[in-house]
């Protein structure tokens, strides 16, 4: 640690010369590979997460339009889908290997390249250093190799589509025996393989940001930045961080018994198997022991993709309202107990697997426990706009929407919690409805704000502000008509992952409403190509940043130059004197950071 | 592809670039209007659109309620004496989460509204407030409470061990079906053992008829009576059930959605769950008044390609009626060796009486 400390100085001592000998001779020492392939600027990384982020969103939406096409109208015929996915669609019908590879697929992607290294990579990457006031992370080298092994990643994960047994099929939470038997499904063959290779280069990847992330908090904020200064973005990437360096590991370690068992003989996972008309030598192992290391790195990933939105969501909401952050303590205090709690619940998802009830309890309490810093987070963001002047702009419209969900989402996992509910609603839609809301689409929301909030930091122009409130309003509108009713089928006990239902007595009534749900799907999914499109039409011809600080925002970011080069700040970096949150304080509108207390300043 | 496809991706580019051009000249005819006038205009109208959102939002919860209650389960009611208390946390859960997200919600959608940027308006400099925070960390741990009592004192209700006397049934998932084993007349189920399964053979189970030198096994003679079934469960009205439940191959899931429980069936690890059903399948057939009605048996647990059409089916019956049906179940011992059905009578009398005294072994072994 000692090493690493002394090592961050140094670098810190360095860069001032570099930046100062790039503002006054151009850039002709940078040649387009290392500016905008193998950069180590951070504010280059975490456009890379991003677009790469996009990438996948766009990818895993599409997966998620198929199989809702498929959900939607299992009847119908779509030649078009024959002559994109071949054999998968013959006849111009999904087939169930193919709907389940597409649902297994849009889960990890999602959840893992897309609101994980998407969100938390891009923001993470690009707010630490900006709003500590550091010239870059803690390692520029170890942040690009971050991104370069979630590139390596994606490959590998992108390549398992095409391989002739396809992707695997299993569920994003992969469990044994179905994702560690070929016998089992053919996507558990080869496929499975790739999803575990990539899955392995992915945790590398996070490991490699996490530290840096954490590291850059802890020992590079800017002269006067204590720790209770940060903006709540900071925090939030730093709980994030923890969660991630703490339980990735452990998913790590679910991975490779998870191989070892497929391919060395080994019974960490398998026992009592007779498939395919044969009984598999394997005994004594438990296929509930890989649901437990799963679950501890899974359930902290939730929070792992919903506190950076959380962060992100407190900073705009407050700058939008011309109000501080209401209770900036237990703001950080209400995230600190979500990051503890985060690792005390992951059990919450094993209620129904034979798991003891006498330890279900104990976990159905800390789960619940997890709405109280929750409620306090709601309501402080309630009180931070109460009284404001608020501005709507597109970022902050979408942080309205995040808490809108995350009411909504979060209300829904009391219930789901509580193992006496759980019992009936385990597995069923009402869980779908639950977490796209919460996690989902909240964090999507959270990231759109950020983008919105931060895009002309980062290139300097503007995003189209119609295009921006339309994309707001359809997602926003389509996320409830999507999820909303889905709680309804949950109660009526409708299972997810099933390809169809018409040979169910129970569940062939949602027929009108799964056809609607689709159609809604469709469209807010075409919205987001407009949003994309807005991006990149944006960077090149967007309304140009004519001012340092567009949005009277006090963080650190606002006083580098509109197009800050690697370094960020020309000059010295500045000096910090106050926290990030003095809006509307003694008349004045607001007072970066960088303003020294004055004599006559009232105290808060 | 056909001409529909065709014109349908032709009208979806044309709508963006109608979108996108709107968009576009709007971001000029704001650029001259100066950044302060189209920031006004655009306030308006998303502060106005907001309090519509709440407004519309709340009627069509309302609305989609209406709509769509009569698909759930609810109406029904449980099928189950122990799903009542599903149904009950779930109202009590309803009421106070409801109750707080209207609150919420409204709280939110009213103050962007009402706090929208005006001219003249003063932000209200409210950094913290020790007395509010500590309301709010108060009240919902109070709910909190009150919801995890109620609910623990139900789970464990519906997780306590099954009363004696209950009717008690195995059952094994493999991909994608369901099978079924209830004990016999001696009331105990064979041992089995996972090597022995062999399905030309009728052995689903692999109960352990004969001694086998290499495996180690000895003939378990409680097996000779043991009765299997595929796919339909006959329970009786009124009497507990107790599931014993098992996989063969992958994590499958007994999802019993009309008693209001479901259970994990995982391979090598046989867990439990018990009930006791209210209504025969014929009466429900009146409540719900749908002639096609069935208890059925839905997988929750992703197990593969054919998760979706594994399905089981459960008969709920009277005692009689289970009685007659019992009686014509020829035991799954005959069916595997046809040659031994003559001569049943005795041995398998013998066999039970001597086997009792291992009873209790078998059970706790299929019961660990």
């Amino acid at each position: 640690m000692s090493n690493e400390t002394s090592h961050v100085h140094s670098s810190t001592v360095s860069v001032p010369h570099e930046t100062h000998h790039e503002v006054h001779h151009g850039h002709h020492h940078e040649t387009f590979l290392t500016k905008y392939v193998f950069s180590q600027d951070h504010k280059t990384i975490a456009k890379q997460f991003l677009i790469t982020g996009m990438f996948w969103a766009l990818l895993g939406g599409l997966f998620s339009v198929i199989f809702r096409l498929q959900l939607g109208f299992p009847d119908a015929k779509f030649p078009w889908m024959e002559a994109l996915l071949g054999e998968w669609a013959k006849g111009g019908q999904l087939q169930a290997e193919a709907y389940y590879a597409l649902v297994t697929m849009h889960g990890t992607v999602l959840v893992f390249f897309v609101l994980t290294a998407g969100l938390s990579g891009t923001f993470s990457n690009f707010l630490i250093p900006l709003q500590v006031g550091a010239r870059d992370m803690a390692s520029p080298f170890m942040n690009m190799l971050s991104y370069w092994f979630f590139f390596v990643a994606s490959i590998v994960m992108l390549s398992s589509l095409f391989v002739q047994t396809g992707p695997f099929s299993g569920g994003w939470t992969a469990y044994p025996p179905l994702s560690a038997l070929g016998e089992a499904s053919p996507g558990s063959k080869v496929g499975m393989d790739l999803w575990l290779v990539s899955m392995a280069l992915f945790v590398v990847s996070s490991l490699l940001g996490g530290l840096n992330y954490i590291a850059t908090v802890l020992n590079m904020r800017t002269k006067g930045m204590s720790m209770t200064r940060l903006p709540l973005t900071i925090w939030a990437f730093f709980f994030t961080a923890v969660l991630g360096v703490l339980s990735f590991p452990v998913l790590f370690s679910g991975f490779i018994l998870l191989i070892f068992d497929r391919h060395f003989g080994t019974s960490f996972y398998l026992s009592d198997i007779y498939i395919n008309g044969q009984a598999l030598p394997n005994e004594g192992g438990s296929a509930i022991l890989y649901q437990h290391l799963f679950w501890f790195l899974g359930h902290p990933e939730v929070y792992i993709i919903l506190l950076p939105a959380m962060g992100m969501a407190s900073e705009i909401l407050s700058v939008n309202s011309r109000k501080p952050i209401f209770g900036y303590m237990a703001m950080i205090g209400s995230l600190f107990a979500i990051t503890i709690l985060a690792f005390l619940v992951w059990a919450h998802h094993m209620f129904v697997t034979g798991l003891n009830p006498f330890l279900g309890a104990f976990f159905v309490l800390l789960t619940l426990l997890i709405a109280v810093p929750s409620a306090i987070k709601v309501f402080n963001w309630l009180t931070t706009i109460w009284r404001g002047n608020i501005r709507f702009t597109p970022a902050m419209l979408f942080a309205l929407g995040f808490v809108s969900l995350f009411i909504s989402g979060g209300l829904t996992g009391i219930f789901l919690g509580n193992s006496a509910l759980d019992i009936q609603l385990h597995d069923t839609y009402f869980v779908i409805a639950h977490f796209h809301i919460v996690m989902g689409v909240a964090s999507m929301f959270g990231m759109f704000a950020g983008i919105y909030h931060w895009y002309p930091k980062m290139y300097g122009r503007y995003l189209n502000n119609t295009l921006g409130y339309i994309h707001f309003w359809v997602t926003m509108v389509g996320a409830y008509l999507i999820f909303w009713p889905m709680h309804y089928e949950g109660l009526a006990g409708m299972p997810r992952r099933y390809y169809k239902y018409d040979i169910w007595e129970s569940f062939k009534q949602f027929g009108e409403l799964n056809k609607f749900i689709s159609v809604v799907a469709i469209i807010v999914f075409l919205i987001q190509i407009l949003f994309i499109f807005n991006f990149f039409y944006s960077i090149w011809k967007g309304r140009k940043v004519t001012t340092q600080n567009p949005w009277g925002a006090n963080t650190l970011e606002w006083t580098t130059p509109i197009n800050p080069g690697h370094g960020n700040w020309d000059g010295e970096i500045p000096e910090v004197h106050r926290w990030a949150y003095d809006y509307g304080k003694d008349g004045q509108d607001h007072i970066a950071q960088t303003v020294p207390v004055s004599a006559n300043e009232s105290k808060h | 592809m056909t001409t529909t496809t065709y014109l349908i991706i032709a009208a979806a580019v044309l709508v963006f670039i109608v979108i996108f051009q709107i968009s576009k000249a709007s971001e000029y005819v704001s650029v001259l209007k100066g950044e302060e006038t189209s920031r006004k205009q655009n306030n308006r109208i998303n502060g106005f659109m907001l309090l519509g959102f709440m407004i519309v939002g709340f009627i069509a919860v309302y609305y989609c309620n209406k709509l769509l209650y009569k698909t759930t389960l609810f109406p029904q009611g449980s099928a189950s004496v122990e799903g009542e208390d599903f149904d009950e946390m779930f109202m009590i859960t309803t009421a106070v989460t409801g109750l707080v997200f209207v609150l919420t919600q409204f709280l939110l959608f009213f103050f962007a509204w009402k706090y929208q940027e005006k001219e003249g308006r003063k932000a209200f400099y409210f950094p913290h407030n020790n007395k509010l925070e500590l309301i709010w960390t108060v009240v919902p741990a109070i709910f909190l409470t009150v919801l995890v009592v109620f609910g623990l004192r139900s789970w464990f209700r519906i997780t306590s061990d099954a009363p004696k006397g209950a009717l008690e049934v195995e059952i094994v998932g493999k991909q994608f079906g369901w099978m079924m084993r209830y004990p016999g007349k001696d009331k105990i189920f064979g041992k089995t053992y996972f090597r022995v399964i062999s399905d030309e053979n009728s052995n689903p189970f692999g109960q352990i008829f004969q001694d086998d030198e290499t495996l180690k096994l000895k003939a378990d003679p409680t097996n000779f009576d043991d009765v299997v079934t595929t796919q339909t469960m006959y329970i009786v009205k009124g009497r507990p059930v107790k599931l014993i439940i098992g996989s063969r191959d992958v994590i499958h899931d007994v999802g019993l959605n009309h008693f209001r429980l479901k259970m994990d069936a995982v391979p090598g690890i046989p867990t439990t769950l018990w009930f006791t059903p209210k209504y025969t399948t014929k009466e429900m057939k009146e409540r719900t008044g749908n002639p096609n009605f069935v208890y059925e048996i839905a997988c929750d647990q992703m197990c593969g390609n054919g998760h979706y059409s594994m399905k089981g089916i459960i008969e709920v019956v009277t005692q009689e009626e289970f009685d007659v049906w019992m009686a014509k179940q020829k035991p799954n011992y005959y069916t595997a060796f046809p040659d031994k059905e003559p001569g049943v009578v005795k041995p398998a009398a013998a066999d039970s009486t001597a086997a009792a005294t291992a009873a209790e072994k078998t059970t706790v072994a299929i019961n660990k």
